[in-house]
């Protein structure tokens, strides 16, 4: 067999767009053998969209490669592909019993019955279903009706298994369950396992490397305590595990300020006075009781029990909100002090500081841009100039009726700053506007956006 | 007391709509020329029925109404099912307007659909006869099958023909060892209804027969009336066919109970 290191497949410049809407932008992927590999996501981020384009049933844009083995496989039709993939909802054949099912891709490629019957029963071994061959699929329940997929996928020995939220249908336990049998089944195995997950607990205990992917791009790629530890931006640290977002400011290499204090890190090359996010993991700030000393101090919110630790909510002394994990619960009340390690603070570069927009002035007090005139302050530009707009991300107004609004947007992302909210609106043509607010608003609350004259910054274009 | 109102209300109902057929199968065994006059029981009409004779042409008539309503319940579940699998994979607006297209025929007038047809057949130059009956039969059947198909692709789970192709399945294999099990139920019952409304059928094949002398059994009894006076066997023939007819209908809802209980088993 071939080395572990080699890789199986790589993908390279995928691209899918569904009309308007771009479901993969510019994806490149190598995936090496024997790994296990997740692709993890929100709903809608187009890991779906890449497993179906390896298993053949979508076609990516032009211009896209995905190889395995260095042969093309898009060329291929789906039931030429070297890989075999397990649905999410199961799909077995409900007119066939187990046995036939499983039996079903051996039978089409002619393989004499004897050797069907050895590796059916081999695979059923291997998913724990021994006895069980002659049960309709209909009787079984949703635990074994995904062991008998997974079997009739692995029982024709690809050298790629494709998995698609194969958990998402059981119930906690089972999925606990099902988790370690996949590990151990992916050891014994010793193929490749691409895995499509939404759940990020699910993606750190099975992976070998998570990509995590999201508005159909790759955001991160790398082994589940890479991502965890240190995530590359915002998104990724609010995706995996519980996190305090915060923004900072760099000072100098090693010295970061954020919820009003100064604290030491060991982070450098960001430059001095950079605007920055910094993540903090809940379970790595200590909180004790007394004040004298701490980095900064506060006042318990509230402290639940969550079995093995408490979780606290605490208002810190310069008013911002931080979620805490501890063995030790504090009361309501309580007033605590805090430390933070410099090695667990995390900083990251931001990826914008403003809104930028491209637009035209209409007018020298008028500029259009998201397809929408807005009156801004005379800044020196001609009519018909192309112009770079900027807008503060606490300058842009959000409001509950959507007629109130020059544009018209729902609430995309959510991300809680400690003492604010930014929000990720995506306006009805799919550009986003990215705003800072004290309100409270939930996912996919439709809004009306509003741009005050005087908050409109315009550059000419060079 | 309620409760008897109630149930005489529905028994003078169920026997003011049942009063005709049994008057018929009653009458069907005596021999008496008219209608309602009762000469002793006796099985005579049914054995004259059977055996030629005078009767030739009403035996060449059911054994063209059988003959063409096979054809186009085979013809019509065939279309039926691969238009249905068409309508299915398609999106959105198209999908809907091919939906609307199919209800069309359904509600239609069958004496419009008859003389339409008859029409495009004279303006195509098509002599009519045997195979002009047996294409305006699968014409008016295929909607039916192809709305007793849809649902049973719709339970089916999406997946199922993906995993089959993954798992080696050519297209063709995918839809011949997948697919076709699945919808079976729903072209059976495609195929029987079609069977059904074929024999049924009166306005549309009057108007695609032609003059060459085709009769079905509507169109005989029909021509028959209007010579003066039903042929006595016609009383027996009714008796059987709506034997035949309900024992169908008891086999079309038997599947679909058995369907349903399946369903909920799973």
């Amino acid at each position: 067999m071939a080395k572990k290191s080699e890789t199986i497949i790589k993908i390279e410049n995928l691209s899918k767009s569904f009309g308007d809407k771009v479901v993969l932008d510019n994806i490149n992927l190598d995936i090496k053998r024997g790994e296990f590999v997740t692709l993890l996501g929100p709903s809608g981020c187009g890991k779906t969209t890449l497993l179906r384009m390896l298993a053949g049933f979508t076609q990516p844009d032009a211009g896209g490669i995905i190889t395995m083995e260095g042969n093309d496989i898009l060329s291929m039709p789906p039931h030429e592909r070297p890989l075999n993939t397990v649905f999410q909802r199961y799909a077995l054949f409900p007119h066939l019993n187990v046995y036939e099912n499983i039996a079903f891709g051996l039978k089409l490629k002619k393989v004499a019955s004897k050797d069907i019957d050895k590796r059916v029963r081999k695979a059923l071994k291997m998913v724990s279903m021994t006895d069980y061959e002659d049960r309709d699929v209909n009787s079984l329940s949703g635990g074994q009706q995904q062991r008998v997929a997974i079997a009739r996928a692995i029982v024709n020995q690809p050298q790629v298994l494709l998995l698609d939220e194969p958990l998402a249908a059981l119930d906690l336990k089972m999925r606990k369950d099902m988790q370690m049998e996949l590990k151990e089944m992916h050891e014994a195995l010793g193929i490749t396992f691409i895995y499509v997950t939404h759940d990020q607990e699910e993606a750190l205990t099975l992976s070998d490397t998570i990509v995590v992917m999201s508005e159909g791009k790759i955001q991160q790629i790398g082994t589940p305590t890479d991502i965890y530890n240190e995530p590359v931006n915002s998104f990724v640290a609010d995706f995996i595990g519980e996190s305090n977002i915060l923004n900072g400011t760099m000072i100098r290499d090693k010295e970061v300020e954020f919820i009003g204090h100064k604290f030491e890190c060991v982070d450098t090359g960001f430059g001095e006075n950079t605007a920055v996010d910094v993540v903090v993991r809940p379970e790595d700030i200590y909180i004790v009781g007394n004040v004298d000393n701490a980095d900064f101090t506060g006042t318990v919110k509230s402290c639940t029990f969550k079995g093995v630790h408490y979780e606290m909510f605490v208002e810190t002394d310069k008013g911002f909100e931080m979620m805490i994990q501890d063995y030790n619960a504090f009361e309501e009340g309580a007033t605590v002090g805090m430390f933070i390690k410099p090695s667990d603070i995390h900083v990251m570069r931001k990826e914008r500081t403003c809104n930028t927009f491209q637009g035209v002035m209409t007018s020298p007090t008028t500029v259009k841009f998201l397809d929408t005139e807005f009156e801004c302050a005379e800044q020196g530009v001609k009519e018909g100039d192309v112009v770079t707009v900027r807008v503060a991300f606490n300058r842009v107004e959000l409001h509950d009726y959507k007629e109130d609004g020059k544009l018209i947007g729902s609430v995309h992302f959510i991300l809680y700053k400690g003492d604010h909210y930014h929000l990720t609106v995506k306006t009805e043509d799919g550009d986003f506007i990215y705003v800072d607010t004290n309100d409270i608003w939930d996912n996919f609350d439709i809004v009306g956006i509003s741009i005050g004259k005087r908050d409109i910054y315009v550059s000419k274009r060079v | 007391m309620k409760k008897f109102f109630a149930q005489l209300y529905l028994w003078t109902l169920l026997a003011l709509l049942y009063a005709p057929i049994i008057i018929i199968g009653i009458f069907s065994f005596t021999e008496s020329k008219v209608l309602g006059n009762w000469t002793g029981f006796s099985t005579k009409l049914y054995t004259s029925l059977f055996s030629g004779g005078t009767h030739h042409s009403l035996l060449s008539a059911i054994q063209n109404t059988l003959s063409i309503a096979l054809i186009a319940a085979i013809a019509s579940t065939l279309l039926g099912t691969v238009a249905a699998i068409g309508i299915f994979n398609m999106r959105g607006r198209k999908k809907q307007v091919i939906n609307f297209l199919n209800d069309i025929p359904m509600l239609n007038p069958d004496i419009i659909t008859g003389i339409s047809l008859f029409l495009l057949f004279v303006s195509l130059g098509i002599s009519q006869g045997y195979t002009t009956v047996v294409l305006a039969h699968i014409a008016f059947c295929t909607p039916y099958v192809v709305l007793n198909v849809m649902p049973r692709l719709q339970q089916m789970n999406p997946n199922i023909y993906e995993a089959a192709l993954d798992l080696g399945a050519t297209p063709f294999q995918a839809l011949r060892k997948i697919i076709i099990p699945e919808i079976r139920p729903g072209m059976i019952s495609g195929f029987i209804l079609a069977f059904t409304l074929s024999i049924d059928d009166f306005a549309v094949t009057l108007f695609t027969k032609g003059n060459e002398g085709l009769e079905t059994l509507s169109t005989y009894i029909y021509a028959d009336a209007r010579k003066g006076g039903l042929t006595p066997e016609l009383r027996p023939l009714s008796t059987i066919i709506f034997a035949v007819v309900l024992l169908l209908l008891i086999i079309i809802n038997v599947r679909a109970k058995r369907a349903a209980k399946r369903k909920q088993a799973m």
